[in-house]
């Protein structure tokens, strides 16, 4: 129980923390060359059974870090010790900076 | 001491020998459609003495030079008798003489030549026409090497439960073998190489042997759980003349029906289903025809059941108010019953696997939920595990689903009370509110990275459904967001996968499946891997030597990617660099030019494309070659999926 709460805890802190400055040119390469778009897709658009969604509006850079070191699901864990915070800041300028998509509805295309 | 063969010397064997067999061979006679070959004769060699016989009989003074009658004109007898529009094989002087009858005394047609570079590429194809058309084609190939190249896709055939039927040529008689690569092309025990993963071969040593095991071999092939066959063509059998008297028996194939689940276990699973308050179709490879799928909606629209289709086959309508694909794990673990028809990976489906360091699993459904399973396939070789992992299914029923269907259906309508109708009814309503909704956030999923370069798969697929939606199409190889964005709703809309998940297997297999698809009509597409085709690209050529129409959209994402995230995660796993993951693995420097390629094959080829604006227009015109009775390949540089 204690246990439980001190994560909680930790967590509301670290939610509630700006996310580190980032230089989303920089993080767009590090998302090709650190592997994410392999699964999340070039644009982190989601790629069909590898990896969901990420851009635009990322979750919050506190729980996107805390999922990255520890992932819980099928994400191969990336530790501190081959992605740095700051390589993740970049990226997730770079997440931040995606464009939003038209909407589908104005899309021809995928409206037959 | 050289010896000669002496065919006078061969006749005199049989003449001695044939008494006996002649006799039955008539005694046996009779059968409403057998077939009694009046010109073709008995084999000139039976098994055992004969051998002996040529070695010690003084050589005749004429050396035999010619034969009128070869056994393997007999061969072609048996062969059409069993309706085999064609033969894909890549030449082998193994089954030379079948080969020339085929096309001579044959004509060349039913079946037909199809001139394969690679004898996966011939499988494969095979493999793929079984799907559309419901029947094999015949494949031919050197019993050593040819199996050898062939024995990856005969696997993918095998685990996909596919019909496909196979002879191939070898030389028993290690007196009648050529020095050199005749020996090095001949096997004591032919189909040992593959034998794990038929269902069934033989070696005949009469022509009459040949005629029983071809027969034999059609009907345990198409037999569900169909799977491949092979026949072994000695050399000898096939070259040998036959003597113009003895009269010959094609024995016939009469009509062939699967086996059909248990009643009062269907009886029990009706109810269970009709009490269920969360039920769940699971459909693999459920449907074997197009009323296997009429057969799958009446029993959804009876009980009101959500329907997961996971693409064995063409199961269910994808834009069925039931189809819950989408929902797929949600409804998984909230199901109080699964009914899982003809399913691959139960256990797969029902459990959670983590492929980290340690591999955990977990089950996804709740406590207390009833599995049932109806399948023809729970009859299992040991050796190769595509068996899957043992579920613990509460009701196992032995039989084939779709022709299981009709009495399930039945016993659930008698179950059904007016009071339990209204209130699937009403999960009905749900189910078709939640189905257009999920169709909502697809098409909302879509448009993310709508204009990015390389071009997003979602994009790629709303291109193709775009030209395609009017016609009369065909998806022979590719899945992934068309299936999500396209309305499928005819049986040869789309034919599975794999099977075996076998590399090399989209290129051919669409080929074959085109080549099925090229008399009705209709308009084949594949969307086409870069790492697959790179196999045997060789059969672009035979789509283009025999005008199989079909067009090739390429997914081109220049890697093997699936291995990079393989790679990638065994890089994170040992945290020493996660930079490394393209090598051996990506197709680039140089980047593959498949336009060209297809090009040099004869194929209309365009691209690489690699602007989302450009590939409407291109697949526009690559269509209108197609439609004109060619092949034609776009090559789309994608994102990875
Ligand atoms: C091998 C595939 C793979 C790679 C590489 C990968 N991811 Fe993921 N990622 C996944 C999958 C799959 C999920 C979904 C949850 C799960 O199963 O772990 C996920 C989930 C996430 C989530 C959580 C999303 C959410 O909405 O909760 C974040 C954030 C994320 N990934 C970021 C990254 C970043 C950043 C990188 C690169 C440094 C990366 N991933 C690399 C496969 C991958
Ligand atoms: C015959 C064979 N060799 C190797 C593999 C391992 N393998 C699995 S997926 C894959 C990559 C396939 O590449 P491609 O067809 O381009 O599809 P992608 O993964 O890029 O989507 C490979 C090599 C296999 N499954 N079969």
């Amino acid at each position: 129980m204690r246990v439980l709460l001190l994560v909680g805890m930790a967590w509301t802190l670290a939610a509630q923390t700006a996310p580190p400055a980032g230089n989303a040119q920089k993080g767009r390469q590090l998302f090709q060359s650190d592997g994410c778009y392999q699964c999340h897709g070039r644009e982190a658009q989601g790629g069909l059974g590898t990896g969901p969604r990420l851009a635009p509006r990322p979750i919050p850079f506190a729980q996107l870090s805390k999922y990255v070191r520890q992932p819980t699901g099928q994400m191969p864990p990336y530790t501190g010790k081959i992605v740095s915070d700051q390589d993740l800041a970049d990226i997730y300028a770079f997440l931040q900076a995606q464009p939003q998509p038209p909407p589908a509805k104005s899309i021809p295309l995928l409206n037959n | 001491m050289a010896k000669l063969r002496k065919h006078s010397v061969d006749r005199r064997n049989f003449l001695r020998s044939a008494a006996a067999g002649t006799a039955a061979i008539v005694a046996g006679t009779g059968g409403a459609q057998a077939q009694q070959v009046q010109t073709q004769a008995q084999a000139t060699r039976p098994a055992g003495a004969p051998l002996l016989a040529r070695e010690t009989d003084p050589p005749s003074t004429v050396e035999v030079l010619t034969a009128d009658r070869p056994g393997s004109d007999f061969m072609v007898d048996v062969i059409k008798s069993l309706g085999f529009e064609y033969i894909c094989a890549n030449p082998g002087s193994s089954f030379r003489a079948l080969h020339e009858s085929i096309v001579t005394y044959g004509g060349n047609s039913k079946p037909e030549f199809i001139t394969c570079c690679h004898e996966e590429s011939s499988i494969a194809m095979a493999h793929g026409y079984a799907k559309v058309e419901g029947k094999p084609l015949l494949v031919m190939a050197h019993g050593t090497v040819g199996l050898q190249h062939a024995s990856m896709a005969i696997y993918n055939a095998y685990c996909d439960r596919a019909p496909v039927y196979v002879i191939v040529g070898n030389s028993i008689d290690a007196a009648a073998r050529r020095p050199g690569v005749e020996w090095a092309h001949s096997v004591q025990d032919a189909a040992a190489m593959v034998r794990d993963y038929i269902k069934w071969d033989d070696l005949p040593v009469s022509l009459t042997h040949f005629a029983e095991s071809a027969v034999r071999a059609y009907k345990i092939a198409m037999t569900p759980p169909m799977m491949p066959v092979l026949l072994v063509a000695d050399g000898d059998l096939q070259e040998s003349p036959v003597s113009e008297k003895t009269k010959l028996h094609i024995p016939k194939l009469g009509q062939l029906a699967p086996s059909q689940g248990d009643v009062s276990a269907v009886a029990e699973v009706a109810k269970l289903l009709v009490a269920a308050e969360n039920p769940v179709i699971l459909a693999d490879r459920a449907a074997r025809t197009a009323a296997g799928m009429k057969l799958l909606v009446e029993l959804a629209e009876t009980l009101q059941a959500p329907v997961i289709d996971q693409g064995g086959r063409m199961n269910f309508p994808s834009r069925h108010p039931l189809n819950q694909t989408e929902a797929g794990r949600g409804l998984i673990a909230n199901a109080d019953l699964i009914l899982g028809l003809e399913v691959s990976d139960f256990w797969g489906t029902v459990n959670n696997f983590k492929d980290q360091q340690e591999k955990s699993w977990r089950p996804i459904t709740k406590s207390g939920v009833k599995l049932v399973s109806i399948t023809a396939s729970d009859v299992y070789k040991s050796n190769y595990q595509e068996f899957q992992r043992y579920p613990e299914v509460d009701l196992a029923i032995s039989g084939d689903s779709e022709a299981t269907l009709p009495s399930l259906i039945e016993a659930c309508k008698r179950q059904l009370t007016g009071d339990r109708k209204r209130v699937l009814e009403d999960r009905g309503k749900k189910l078709a509110a939640a189905h257009e909704a999920a169709k909502e956030r697809t098409r909302t999923e879509a448009a993310y990275a709508w204009d990015a370069s390389p071009i997003s798969t979602a994009r790629m697929a709303a291109e193709i459904w775009g030209q395609v939606k009017d016609k009369d199409w065909s998806l022979v190889s590719g899945g992934g967001w068309s299936h999500r964005l396209w309305n499928f709703d005819k049986y040869y809309q789309f034919i599975g996968g794999s099977g075996g998940a076998g590399v090399g297997y989209g290129a051919p297999a669409s080929v074959g499946a085109a080549l099925a698809n090229k008399k009705y009509g209709r308009l084949s597409v594949s969307i086409q891997n870069d790492g697959d085709l790179m196999y045997a690209p060789g059969v672009l050529w035979t789509a283009a030597h025999h005008h199989i129409p079909l067009l090739a959209v390429m997914h081109n994402n220049r890697a093997y990617h699936q291995e990079v995230m393989h790679i990638q995660r065994m890089g994170n796993r040992h945290q020493r660099g996660v930079t490394n993951a393209g090598v051996g693995t990506t197709l680039l420097d140089p980047n593959i030019d498949f336009a060209t390629i297809a090009r040099g094959m004869g194929v209309h080829g365009e691209g690489p494309i690699s602007d989302p604006k450009d590939l409407g227009p291109a697949l526009k015109r690559a269509i209108e070659v197609v439609q004109k009775g060619e092949p034609a390949l776009v090559d789309v540089v994608t994102q990875p999926r």
